[in-house]
């Protein structure tokens, strides 16, 4: 017996399902847009016309954020923090939020280990970029998505 | 004023890096606010934060309105020494929080 309620139950959640599936291509395909003018020129004020290479630098946060006023947030440079080979700077920015820049950290030998965590709010799914200038005068670049349900704009 | 809270590990190893985990109450007012008015609610933030061992510098950090209320932040810091880890953030007022933080290494 078919049970017209449930069919309709079931197509609706179909429905949704597609349509979120939908939502997390177009967060996905959110890495592809070149950065804002307000974030170009953060990154060249590090970079000094330098191109950042994908690598080294890894941005951990959750795979989805209910309360876009505080989302943790964790930067992780693979570095061995001596005197001769150490991050110098590490930048991080945003693309979604009403200005990209997030922080800035100057770090030394003494750190040992190049890792912050901290929380941040996030407005809107966006991406999420950290660029770490290396003493050696490599930049390095990496990112991931943050996807929230309720941005964080107003708190 | 601000409350601050500051979490080391135990024990500490000589040489060894470790993490330190900091919390201080603040409102981190983003600016980008508005009052039942409509008026913009002025940006209130701490703008920096320092953390220095014996001295010597380990991590500087500007801060922007996207950090959340109540900053926590988390770093890794590596001693050959046992001293003082001081802790400094700074408000767009220009209000300094201090904090120093005993490190015993083994």
């Amino acid at each position: 017996m078919s049970d017209p309620q449930g069919l309709t139950r079931r197509r609706a959640l179909r429905t949704g399902a597609a349509t979120f599936a939908g939502m997390i291509i177009v967060a996905r395909s959110a890495h592809a847009q070149s950065p804002s003018p307000a974030h170009a020129e953060l990154l060249q004020r590090l970079a000094a016309g330098r191109t950042p290479q994908q690598g080294r630098v890894r941005v951990r946060m959750p795979e989805i954020a209910e309360n876009g006023s505080t989302v943790p947030i964790t930067v992780t440079v693979e570095s061995p923090m001596t005197a001769e080979n150490h991050v110098k700077t590490l930048l991080v920015v945003s693309d979604g939020n009403p200005r990209p820049e997030v922080f800035s950290a100057t770090l030394t030998p003494a750190a040992g280990k190049a890792e912050i965590s901290t929380r941040i709010r996030v407005a809107r799914t966006m991406n999420v970029i950290a660029y770490a200038d290396m003493s050696d005068g490599t930049l390095w670049a990496g990112q991931t998505v943050a996807t929230v349900t309720i941005g964080g704009c107003g708190s | 004023m601000s409350t601050v809270r500051v979490r080391l590990p135990s024990p500490i190893k000589r040489n060894e890096a470790f993490e330190v985990r900091t919390l201080i109450t603040h409102e981190m007012e983003s600016g980008q606010r508005r009052d039942a008015q409509g008026a913009v609610i002025p940006r209130k933030i701490l703008n920096r934060f320092v953390a220095t061992f014996n001295g010597q510098p380990v991590l500087a950090m500007d801060l922007a309105p996207a950090i959340s209320a109540n900053p926590y932040i988390s770093f890794y810091m590596v001693a050959a020494d046992s001293g003082a880890l001081a802790l400094a953030w700074t408000d767009d007022d220009g209000t300094v929080i201090r904090e120093t933080v005993r490190v015993t290494v083994t």
